[in-house]
């Protein structure tokens, strides 16, 4: 249970930090290119990894590849794709996942 | 644009941010109700919400919870995905930087990704507004939206109880995940950190501790700001 605190407060702490940085910190002084470039890469080089063996081998199924949860992720990549919304991709992914859950069982 | 007045870019923030709740709700609804499922209780559920106010990180942690990796590659992966916040307080600091230091503390503390696009596109958009009218427009901005994240994640709490396990609510996770990536897919460089990504996760599942987003995040990173470097232009 503190574990859970410890993760909480951590990351509360660190993200402020990371948030006050160069607004608080560092002032004006321009961020060398180099870093800039890599950062601007964070979110979308983590979060694919991060989600490609929720989708590919779930635990909810015992890590068995799961068609209804690939047909719901891919449809859910497609209409963000298509919409660039957030809502919508996640209305879909569920509705496809549900539905061929529903047909399949 | 005519000076705009403290007060006059406060509404001006407040109006241009009322659209985004439906955005930050239903994500802040998820969180409280994906947050119960897995065991925290309501304390630890608002802890997150109020104390890191970032969904993406938030759902992180709480999958590498469930997965039993140790804590401080839970700490590390989920603030990996806050860095991008350094770049966003970076591109505010010529802008807010002479605020007083309790306005860039909150500033910071409320430094959201939604906040933040709307608050830069207008700084970008009349640069001769005074400090203060910028730091009001971001005030504005935060109105809506702060609240409206902490409030549906408590909704979430409420609601997550009464939602039957049929409805694969463990999915919700990936899925807004794909959700959130997907519009940032803007360059080529975007896409292929997101392939590096996916590829390495797969490659590299074998190590332990899930050492492998670590270092999949990484191999993505590096891959994004070498094919932006190589077309030579920003996005």
């Amino acid at each position: 249970m503190t574990e859970i605190w410890i993760i909480i407060l951590a990351l509360g702490v660190g993200t402020f930090v990371i948030r006050f940085s160069f607004l608080g910190i560092l002032g004006n002084r321009a961020l060398p290119l180099w870093l800039l470039r890599h950062l601007r890469y964070t979110a979308v080089g983590i979060l694919p990894a991060m989600v490609t063996p929720l989708v590919l081998w779930p635990e909810a199924t015992g890590g068995q590849m799961d068609p209804s949860r690939i047909a719901g992720a891919s449809l859910a990549l497609a209409v963000g794709l298509w919409t660039k919304n957030a809502i919508w991709a996640i209305v879909v992914g569920m509705a496809t996942l549900w539905g061929i859950g529903w047909l399949l069982h | 644009m005519a000076a705009s007045t403290p007060r006059t870019a406060y509404w001006r923030g407040f109006r241009a941010a009322l659209p985004f709740t439906i955005v930050v709700g239903p994500f802040g609804l998820l969180f409280g109700v994906v947050g119960t499922e897995a065991g925290l209780d309501v304390a630890q559920v608002m802890g997150f919400t109020v104390l890191v106010i970032a969904g993406a990180s938030q759902f992180t942690a709480l999958q590498l919870m469930q997965d039993n990796a140790p804590t401080l590659i839970v700490i590390a992966s989920a603030l990996a995905i806050n860095l991008r916040m350094a770049m966003y307080s970076a591109s505010f600091a010529p802008h807010l930087g002479r605020a007083p230091l309790w306005q860039r503390a909150l500033i910071a503390y409320m430094n959201v990704d939604q906040t933040y696009a709307l608050s830069h596109a207008d700084y970008e958009a009349a640069p001769s507004q005074s400090v203060a009218a910028k730091a009001a427009y971001f005030f504005g901005a935060s109105t809506p939206i702060i609240p409206v994240w902490i409030g549906a994640s408590a909704l979430g709490i409420v609601v997550g109880e009464a939602i039957p396990p049929a409805l694969a609510l463990d999915f919700a996770v990936p899925i807004t995940f794909i959700a959130l990536i997907t519009p940032a897919l803007r360059t080529l460089a975007h896409v292929a950190a997101a392939v590096t990504s996916i590829v390495m996760a797969i490659l590299l599942g074998f190590l332990p501790w899930n050492l492998w987003l670590l270092f999949a995040g990484l191999a993505a990173m590096m891959v994004g700001a070498e094919v932006e470097r190589r077309m030579g232009a920003r996005p």
